[in-house]
Order: C-alpha cells, then structure tokens, then sequence
C-alpha cells in the first residue's frame, strides 16, 4: 500500500464512523412508517394520476384499457378544459386579491393593542375555524335576492334593492371569490400583524422625526419589510384557493351557467356521473397547474424578498 | 404637542372604524346564523334579520340529531379524527426526527419527497381507485389512511424545522448513559416537541373536522361525519331551504372548534403565524 492510498484510507475512516454512528443513533427505521403511509396513500395516487389519465377507466366498462390522449381531446373539444382552467385561475386570483387586500387593511386597523383590537382579532379568526361548507351556505342565505344584505341595501338607500348576488354570469364568480376571501381573511390579518410586529420601532420613530408622514412610512418603510408575510400571503392563497370546492359547491354548485365551475367541482360531478378517466384527467390539469404555478412563484416571491 | 393633537381624531375614529367593520362583515352573517337557528320552519324560510318570533331552537337542535343523525354524525367524526390526528403526529414526529438529524443526500432526497404533499395537491380520484384495490374503499380505515397520508407532509415540515433548533447535545447527554434511540427519541425528543404538536394538532385537527372532499369521495353515503351530513341535509330536496335546521347544524358543529380556539387561542395564533414572516 503505498503512502497516498494510506492518507485516502486514513481520510475515510472518520466518515464511515459519523456515517455508522448515525445509523445506531438515529436509525433509519424511524422514517418508515411515516414514508408508508406518505407513499400509499399520497405518492402512489398521484403517479397514478398520470397513468390513468390516459386510459379509459370508466363505470360502464369492466376493465381499463389505455386510450392516449383522448380523454384531454375530449375534454378540450367539449370546452369543459379551457373553461374551467380559465374559471379556476380567475377564481384564485380574485382569492389572492381580496384575501390579502381584505387581511391587510385588518392589520392596520386592529395594529394598535387595545382591549377592542384584540377581541376584534379574534372575532376575524372565528370564519378560519369555520368549515368553508357552512361558510357557503351562510352566504347563500345572507345573499338571496330577498335576503339580508339586499334588504340592508334597500334600507340604506331607501328604495328596494334586489340584486342576484348568487345568479349572475359574470359578476358572480367574484361574489364568491370574495366570501372564500372573507372565511381567510382572519388568516391573512394575523400573518400581517406579525410582519409588522418585527418592524423595528426605532426606524419608524426616526422617519416620523424626520417628519414622514403615516402614509409614507406605510409605503417606503413598512410596506417593502413586510415582503416575507407578503410572500406567504400570497402564495397559500392562491395555491389553496386552486384546490378550492366547498365554498363555491355550497353556494352556487358552479352555476349560474356554469360560470364558476372550479376543476374540483367538474372532477366531482364527472367522477358521480361514472366518468373516471375523465375526472382523473381534470385532476392531473389542476396537479400540472398547480405545480407550474408554485415553483416559479415561490422562487420570485423569495428573490423579491432578498432584494428588498 | 402636534403629534398629540394630530392623533386625537384617530383615537376616537379608530375603535368607531373597528365596530363598523365587526358589524357589517361580521355582525350580519353571524347574527343571521344566531336568529334563524332559533327560527320555526316558515319562519326561516325566507331569511333575513328579523329575531325569531318564538324562540324554537331547543326544537331545532333535538330536530338536527333526530333527522339530521347529528349524534352519529359526530362520533363518525371523532371516528376518523382522532385516529388520523394520533397516527400522523406521532410517525410524523418520528421520521422528522432523523430526517432533521441525519444529513445524507438520500434522506434528503426522502425529505424533498416527505414534504411534497405541502404543495401538490392530493390526486382524489386515483386514491379512490387504489383504495378500491386494495379493499379498503368506502371505510373509515381507508379514510384515515388518506388523512394521514396527506397530512404528514406538513407534519414533517413543521416538526423538522422544530427539531432542527433543539441543541443535538440534549440527545448525546442521554446517549452516554446508554439510552437506546427509542429512549432518546421519547423520553428527550418528544416532550420538548410540546408546543409544535399542540399546533399541529389543532391544525390538523381543523381540516379534518371541516373536511368534506376527500370524505365524500372515499365514505360518503357509507359513514356520517358532520360535514358530510351538512351537505346531505342541505343539498336534499327534502330539507330544502330548511335554514333553520341548516343553521342549528352549523352553530352546532362549529362549536367544539370555537371552544378550542378559545382555550388555545395564543397557541394557535402562534403557530400559524411562525415561520411566515421570518
């Protein structure tokens, strides 16, 4: 054995010992139960999820066989894949807007700890422990064209007001996106008010010396600093809104017309009607987008941080 | 002196602004929740602001368990909850515990894998598909497989960032004493994961308690659960428009969680909130 093998040798023993010590101090078999659940019940389903996306899987037929893509041609050709592509993405958008909009306007407002701040606080969180179900009913009932918001309008404007919150075409979608925004918002508002509570007074105090006024402080100050709450922000509410169904299946079903037919509210109705490959089609649409939408934005969410 | 008298109105503006909020984006869904709970059937048919002309909500709730199965409803619930909420923290804590620990390229490979499912949304209809494989289709047991499989990502995301700020010493201390890992893992790791499981737990426990998708697609029409039954009781043509029975069941249902919140309000707020803004 010459010299340089024995230094090589001498180099490696060292590693192999860390590397056996870990696996008689933290050995491996502690993972394993959590991986077969995660695996069986999570990672298998959604490689799955490929497989059966192209195959013609259905509740008329007793066995599978696979069929390339027509179950997307299919779904393209009938216009169900662009429509709700369409809708979903508007839908989470609307969500991101108002959710942070709503969440941030709470945080400055309740920002001061007083007694009413803190019960106001937490009386915003109750519609986060709300199952999103109940949330849409309620607002199926507080919105009925002869409903309480209607008859609260009509009130304050002293003529009567009967406005299809729930039954419009084009404004409905925003309807809903704005109560999923307001079960969430709760949320939002306390992500916020955290941000703003690792804002250094001192640098505040110094602006407002230096004679800037509240509004500039919020814009030039506050507002760059609170990028990492942003990002989390904005992120959770827009992927999870993608993920969406209770509240818009409690309040409108996807109607009117099917203007707010989210991909889980179609993947419902196809997987009901037996359709199985088509909905596990529909599935790998909102996984794909989902994914092309998380990456990219996480990634430029957190490269803004670290310029900011 | 000017800062004083500039900040006066905002004193009085201030806590007036925060009522008028409460009340208007609050106040009037929760209020019409309260009074048409406590509505007669024709009386709630049409819902609006008005209080109840006779209180019935004594009638209405014994009416949400006797037609409504709330009772069976709620222990279906507990059913899955607990069972799923046990086994996921529990394997959950102890696969974040060596994959925080042990810094191999494979088991960071394992980690980018066990935190996935914090991302990617589960595949519903493949699920159904295997459950239906492997016999478990249509029964609690299936169910709490998916809860827990679905979940343990952001367990393992949460518990491994934990873990990682406990001083690796506190665990050596044990081991020169000659404490095996299953020792060191329960009796050094575990009770100082306290606060991380308590929000795990409510967490965890919130979506479960709330869940109807994935419910619906693996029990529904076999098992009561309270979401699923709200979504029977209401989607039914028999019970159309019953908003006084939908809103007993609600209120009712909401309950346990409110309760929770309460009691574990500054642990929750906590936990949602760390990690977010750092």
């Amino acid at each position: 054995m010459n010299a340089g093998a024995k230094v090589k040798l001498l180099l490696k023993r060292p590693r192999i010992n860390a590397a056996t010590k870990a696996h008689s101090t933290h050995p491996i078999w502690f993972i394993v139960p959590a991986f077969f659940f995660l695996i069986i019940f999570f990672i298998v389903p959604t490689v799955l999820n490929f497989v059966y996306s192209f195959t013609d899987w259905s509740s008329f037929k007793t066995e599978v066989n696979f069929s390339g893509f027509s179950n997307f041609t299919q779904l393209f050709s009938s216009g169900n894949l662009v429509a709700d592509l369409r809708i979903t993405i508007l839908y989470a958008v609307l969500v991101a807007v108002f959710q942070n909009l709503f969440g941030f306007a709470l945080a400055l407002l309740l920002e001061r700890d007083t007694l009413l701040n803190r019960i106001a606080r937490a009386a915003f969180f109750i519609p986060v422990i709300m199952s999103a179900l109940a949330v849409g009913y309620v607002f199926q009932a507080v919105l009925e064209p002869k409903g309480p918001v209607n008859s609260l309008f009509s009130f304050i404007l002293g003529r009567p007001v009967e406005i299809p919150w729930l039954y419009d075409t084009s404004w409905t979608i925003v309807v809903v996106s704005v109560i999923h925004a307001w079960k969430w918002m709760g949320l939002a508002m306390l992500i916020f008010l955290a941000g703003l509570k690792t804002i250094d007074g001192e640098v505040l105090e110094a602006a407002r010396i230096d004679g800037a006024s509240w509004f500039q402080t919020l814009r030039t100050i506050r507002f760059p600093l609170l990028a990492p709450a942003i990002t989390f922000n904005v992120a959770t509410s827009l992927l999870g809104s993608m993920n969406s169904f209770d509240i818009v299946q409690a309040t409108t079903q996807g109607g009117p017309g099917g203007t707010t037919e989210l991909l889980n509210i179609y993947i419902v109705r196809a997987f009901g009607q037996g359709l199985f490959a088509q909905a596990t089609a529909m599935s790998l649409v909102l996984l794909i987008m989902v994914m092309v939408l998380a990456f990219p934005l996480i990634w430029s969410l957190r490269k803004r941080e670290q310029i900011l | 002196m000017l800062t004083n008298a500039l900040q006066r109105p905002s004193r009085i503006f201030q806590p007036l602004a925060v009522l008028l909020t409460m009340i208007f984006s609050l106040g009037v869904p929760f209020w019409v929740i309260i009074v048409t709970a406590g509505k007669s059937a024709v009386e709630a048919r049409q819902p609006n602001l008005a209080l109840p002309s006779q209180w019935e909500f004594g009638k209405n709730i014994s009416t949400t368990f006797s037609e409504g199965n709330m009772g069976v409803a709620s222990l279906g619930s507990l059913l899955l909850l607990i069972p799923s909420v046990f086994g996921v923290l529990l394997l959950g804590a102890m696969a974040s515990w060596v994959l925080a620990r042990r810094k191999t390229r494979g088991l960071l490979i394992a980690y980018t894998i066990g935190i996935s499912g914090v991302i990617v949304p589960p595949a519903i209809v493949p699920i159904v598909l295997l459950l239906k494989q492997i016999g478990l289709q249509g029964t609690p047991l299936g169910l709490i497989g998916v809860y827990i499989g679905m979940y343990m990502s952001t367990v393992i995301f949460f518990i491994t960032g934990f873990i990682r700020t406990i001083p690796i010493e506190l665990e050596e201390a044990a081991r020169v004493d000659g404490a095996n890992p299953m020792r060191v893992f329960f009796r050094i790791i575990f009770p100082l994961l306290g606060p991380v499981i308590a929000t795990a737990t409510i967490l965890v426990s919130l979506f479960i308690w709330n869940d109807v998708f994935y419910a619906l697609f693996v029990v529904g029409g076999r098992l009561d659960t309270l979401p699923l039954n709200l979504y029977q009781v209401a989607s039914s043509g028999l019970y159309l428009q019953n908003w006084n029975l939908i809103f007993s069941y609600i209120l009712l249902m909401t309950l346990p969680m409110l309760l929770v919140f309460i009691f574990a309000q500054r642990r929750i707020i906590s936990g949602v909130t760390s990690g977010a803004v750092k």
